[in-house]
């Protein structure tokens, strides 16, 4: 019976313990498993941002996106954050830091080297510099490269909740 | 008048408009006077014997530009000779990233044992001429009847993260085709990069 509530104790702390890190822990994707969160067509709007831990611009607006996704999120708005971070940095940096700064909107980690395949199918007019970010509700698309504020995302969204 | 004036502003702003969409392939280039890390200035005619130039934006932190600095080493090694040497260019505002200084490039360059030019874009011009938006950002270009004439913009290859397992090497087959007479194909790319940091 004792070794019955050990057992059960240790299984719940182990549960608990991979429940923390899952959270935490993105999923990893090449370009064709990813390709259809660009192209989900419901009544949700999208905001799809390309991102990395190093990258100082995209750390600076990412309090943007989760205040947006905070605000709306029960107005079907879902904020995505793609990190382009290195295979190899996932462990040791990227969930280090979305564990640090409390990082709640979904994130995966898009790993496909060869972006000049994929580039332009997430927008013709990105060079390929980052932050970059897609708000797309249906088909009514708005692609930037560069950093957004606040009050653009919050203006974007607000006008693509509209003309639905 | 009026007219005349409105069609001067008129091409003033689809001037502009050219300017500030940067370099196409095809495009003549400028050349350009910068401060390379050993306190010299730099100008693309100053290399005598070249046939092209291997013009790379690069910088000091960025990731992606610092898996490729190897790779642009071995580059500059193999297509100076050839008639193609790298010159790169760093364009971050030192404001915004100020390992990006001269200094910090300097150190940089000699952590690597870089084989060429590393120049300072002081006045954050040269970059917004060639067009130039990430780190690392190539612009491959021929001398062609005393113009400097774009034949590639671009990406090195296609896997920034292990250059053993590279399947289409852009740049390098750009430069073989240029020596070979023709055109590059692709002559265009694209790639992730870091933002050049611009106030």
């Amino acid at each position: 019976m004792r070794f019955g509530i050990i057992n059960i104790t240790g299984l719940v702390i182990i549960w608990l313990l991979s429940s923390y890190t899952l959270k935490h822990q993105p999923r990893v994707l090449t370009f064709n498993d990813f390709e259809p969160h660009l192209h989900l067509q419901n009544d949700t709007t999208y905001l799809v941002n390309f991102w990395a831990s190093w990258c100082t611009p995209c750390v600076e607006e990412l309090p943007a996106f989760e205040r947006v996704g905070e605000e709306y999120g029960h107005q079907k708005v879902k904020v995505l954050l793609v990190s382009l971070d290195f295979p190899g940095q996932i462990e040791n940096r990227l969930v280090p830091f979305l564990e640090k700064n409390e990082i709640r909107s979904e994130v995966l980690v898009l790993n496909d080297p060869d972006a000049n395949k994929w580039i332009d199918s997430v927008d013709p007019s990105w060079s390929g510099s980052i932050p970059a970010t897609l708000i797309y509700h249906g088909n009514d698309r708005t692609f930037h490269e560069g950093a957004y504020t606040y009050e653009d995302l919050k203006r974007i969204v607000e006008q693509k909740m509209k003309v639905k | 008048m009026k007219k005349i004036v409105l069609l001067g502003v008129f091409s003033f702003l689809a001037l502009s408009f050219v300017i500030g969409a940067g370099y196409k392939v095809g495009d003549k280039a400028e050349d350009f006077k910068l401060q390379n890390v050993d306190g010299n200035y730099v100008s693309l005619a100053d290399f005598d014997d070249a046939k092209g130039y291997i013009v790379v934006f690069t910088c000091n932190g960025c990731p992606y530009a610092k898996a490729y600095q190897d790779r642009i080493i071995a580059l500059d090694k193999k297509y100076k000779g050839k008639g193609y040497p790298v010159v790169a260019i760093n364009p971050n505002n030192v404001d915004l990233k100020s390992d990006d200084s001269l200094e910090g490039m300097k150190k940089r360059a000699e952590e690597k044992g870089f084989t060429f030019p590393y120049l300072k874009d002081a006045k954050y011009e040269v970059y917004k001429t060639y067009g130039a938006t990430r780190t690392p950002h190539i612009y491959l270009l021929q001398k062609e009847s005393g113009d400097l004439v774009v034949k590639y913009i671009g990406t090195i290859d296609d896997n920034y993260q292990d250059a053993a397992a590279v399947q289409e090497a852009y740049l390098a087959n750009a430069v073989n085709a240029l020596i070979g007479g023709k055109d590059p194909n692709p002559n265009s790319t694209k790639a992730i990069g870091c933002t050049i940091k611009e106030k």
